[in-house]
């Protein structure tokens, strides 16, 4: 039975590998997806027989927001130590995608550092049983595909209840409803947070989802808060605290748009390093990256070189050479990652910047673009030079930004891609310049740049 | 010299997940571009509220967690004077959850009943499947104070099926997308000034005119004569106009690609 196993996988490899060599000969992509459809088909439980082959184990990168960058961080940490590691770095995130990562990957490896779609989450554990799942966030997004975030969180404690130690799950002690998720399952939680209150702010207080106590439903009071829902919490009704995190970012200074100097506590001692990402948000994904790291016996100063020369992901806060002059290319796909990144670009940049924001209303984005009024565009307001709005739904977020406050001569619609590129390069030669895409505008922005020659495809990334 | 116009907010940490934010925005950068003094005040669970004292209500949707918390406050302690209030003409807007409050009741999967205030004659059946989507709706323009009929767009994204009694004037006739209950073709309801429908996107600043109507409402309720400036809304109709091609597509004769007709 076991040979048949084998050979059924290595038949369903072959199928695979085969299925996005095709696609890439045909131009139709990098194959990340149509290779895990194909081998799937040939034998469904390819998955479960190529994480076998992993002989650490898998670590799963779960939550809406900085999933991409945390996983991309964590990976860069182990192969730094010298791992073999297998990652999904071109964000093949859904079943289909996990599987084509590994089929494609020299097998065995030592570790898998694989991102999970939250949807995806349940099925990606079932079939993976790994040895580390790290729960980032829960927010509001794609309110169309994904539905409530309380739907979400059921799905993902009642598939992590099967988990048994060794496995592990570390969780933001910082987000209430993640780390509920993880709170008295059956295997052990270990938590991350954000430890400087000097980071407080109100940004986004307006859509926080998590806000009520999950055992009570009384409101939680915060006594710090660093955006959203995300900050130091307790329960005065019911007694729920934050739990305590077992690893802390004790010191977070930003430095403009180029980074943040960061001060990690590990079990082992603090670690300090410069994180060449700017934003709160990318202090929060070092330090889950670091936290994950350690847990897997990484050395603290292997931690910190590699996150020190870290570059960004794919379109994450991504430094982009565009015909000769820095763009700063930022996903937004979300009310609270949007916020987050628009109240880094206004507070860091001294010269008002020319931004192109592209909103596309395709599956993948979110059929419903309700959520950019729930998204703060007026921290655009005063800080703006001029906005070029393009994609599917630039009319709408012409609408958007005319309520946000920004002047109307100030505004230039464009719905075609690379007209609206052009646009925005005609910008001043001193004018910082951002791109602030959603998920399927960032693949039409980089497919135009990979056209001119200015970046290489994504999935070659 | 008319007061400050008066926003209730209802429950808005609770009830404020689909972007209905957007609709407070509309009505208050509506107002300061013509100098029209606004304020919005939220409501919280457990908050005593004087009815008269507001000029115009908003209710926004919420997860089912976020709603299931405030329901029995909402019912209970206001349903008895936010009926009477609405009655006496108090304008109001309610999208999804806050529109199904405003039923009888909504019924669950199980066949349990959960009570909603009455204000309209109208109640909801938890469905199994969701109606999800952009929508565009036909309303009259009698319900916006007259003029020609308002094309309104907005999203939808709801599981509950929801009825109208005999007699109860729906807020529009769904031109493309589901609308109430995916079956009868209305959309929301108009019960005297109180307007419930299931347009997320956010409808207000997508719809400036039926904007306008509720703000011309308040003022009148905040005892003005209720005439507004008119503003430039280019960019909104830009958008409708977006939307409208995308949901009405030209009449194009259809073609077959394939010659054999597929069962």
């Amino acid at each position: 039975m076991a040979e048949r196993s084998d050979l059924r996988t290595t038949l369903a490899v072959a199928a695979g590998r085969g299925a996005a060599w095709a696609s890439r000969a045909l131009r139709r992509g990098g194959g990340t997806n149509i290779a895990g459809v194909v081998a799937r088909r040939v034998a469904p439980d390819v998955l479960r027989q190529l994480a076998r082959r992993v002989d650490r184990g898998v670590v799963l990168v779960a939550g809406t927001n900085g999933k991409t960058t945390t996983a991309r961080m964590l990976a860069a940490i182990l192969e730094h130590a010298d791992w073999r590691v297998v990652h999904n770095r071109a964000g093949a995130n859904l079943v289909s995608g996990v599987t084509a990562t590994l089929l494609r990957a020299p097998l065995p490896a030592d570790v898998a550092v694989l991102e999970s779609d939250e949807a995806a989450l349940p099925a990606i554990v079932a079939e993976t049983a790994p040895r580390l799942v790290v729960l980032h966030n829960l927010f509001r997004d794609q309110l169309d595909r994904y539905g409530e975030i309380d739907t979400l969180a059921r799905r993902w404690r009642e598939v992590l209840g099967a988990l048994r130690a060794p496995s592990l799950i570390l969780a933001n002690a910082d987000d209430p409803a993640v780390a509920a998720v993880g709170h008295g399952l059956a295997a052990p939680m270990v938590t991350f947070g954000i430890d400087d209150p000097s980071r407080a702010s109100d940004s986004g207080a307006h859509i926080a989802d998590s806000q009520f106590c999950r055992a009570c439903g009384a409101r939680l009071t915060y006594t710090i808060r660093y955006y959203a829902h995300i900050g130091v919490y307790h329960c005065a009704a019911c007694g729920l605290v934050r739990p305590t995190p077992r690893y802390r970012a004790s010191r977070i200074v930003p430095r403009d748009d180029q980074g943040s100097e960061l001060t990690i506590q590990l079990p082992a001692g603090p670690l300090t390093f410069t994180l060449p990402l700017p934003g709160l948000y990318n202090a929060a994904n070092a330090l889950a990256a670091a936290a994950a790291a350690s847990e897997l016996g990484v050395a603290p100063p292997v931690i910190a070189a590699a996150l020190a020369q870290f570059s960004a992901a794919f379109g994450r806060l991504e430094r982009v050479d565009v015909a000769g002059r820095p763009l700063l290319l930022a996903l937004i796909k979300n009310p609270v990652g949007a916020t987050e990144t628009l109240r880094m670009i206004a507070e860091a940049h001294p010269v008002a910047p020319h931004l192109l924001v592209t909103i596309n209303d395709r599956h993948a984005d979110g059929t419903d673009i309700s959520w950019l009024w729930d998204a703060e565009f007026e921290r655009l307001a005063g800080s703006v030079a001029r906005v070029v709005v393009s994609g599917t739904r630039a009319a709408d977020m012409a609408v958007r930004l005319r309520y946000a406050g920004v002047a109307d001569e100030r505004l230039v619609v464009e719905p075609a891609v690379a007209a609206a590129l052009d646009a925005l390069l005609a910008a001043p030669a001193d004018v910082p310049l951002v791109a602030l895409p959603t998920y399927t505008a960032l693949l039409d922005l980089r497919r135009v740049m990979t056209a001119r020659g200015w970046v290489r495809p994504f999935w070659d990334d | 010299m008319q007061r400050a116009l008066r926003i209730a907010h209802l429950y808005p940490d609770h009830m404020n997940i689909y972007g209905d934010r957007g609709n407070i925005i509309a009505l208050t950068q509506r107002c300061r571009w013509r100098g029209i003094a606004v304020e919005v005040v939220g409501v919280q669970p457990g908050a005593a509220v004087a009815w008269a004292s507001f000029d115009l209500v908003f209710f926004g949707g919420g997860q089912d967690s976020g709603q299931a918390l405030i329901a029995a406050d909402f019912v209970r302690r206001h349903g008895a004077e936010l009926c009477a209030a609405i009655a006496d003409g108090l304008p109001m807007l309610a999208i999804c959850g806050g529109y199904q409050l405003l039923g009888h009741y909504f019924q669950t999967h199980t066949g349990e009943r959960l009570a909603g205030i009455g204000a309209i004659d109208a109640h909801t059946i938890g469905g199994d499947r969701r109606m999800i989507g952009d929508i565009a709706i036909t309303i009259d323009g009698d319900v916006l104070g007259g003029g020609e009929p308002l094309v309104a767009v907005g999203f939808e994204n709801h599981s509950g099926q929801t009825y109208l009694g005999d007699g109860v004037r729906p807020l529009g006739r769904v031109i493309a997308g589901h609308g109430n209950n995916g079956s009868d073709g209305s959309e929301g309801a108009v019960v005297h000034h109180a307007y419930g429908c299931y347009l997320h996107g956010s409808l207000l600043p997508k719809n400036p005119r039926f904007t306008d109507h509720l703000l011309s409402l308040a003022l009148m309720h905040a005892g003005g004569d209720g005439a507004l400036a008119p503003l430039d809304d280019h960019r909104e109709d830009a958008a409708r106009a977006v939307m409208l091609e995308r949901l009405q597509p030209p009449e194009r004769p259809a073609r077959r690609w394939w010659p054999i007709r597929r069962s």
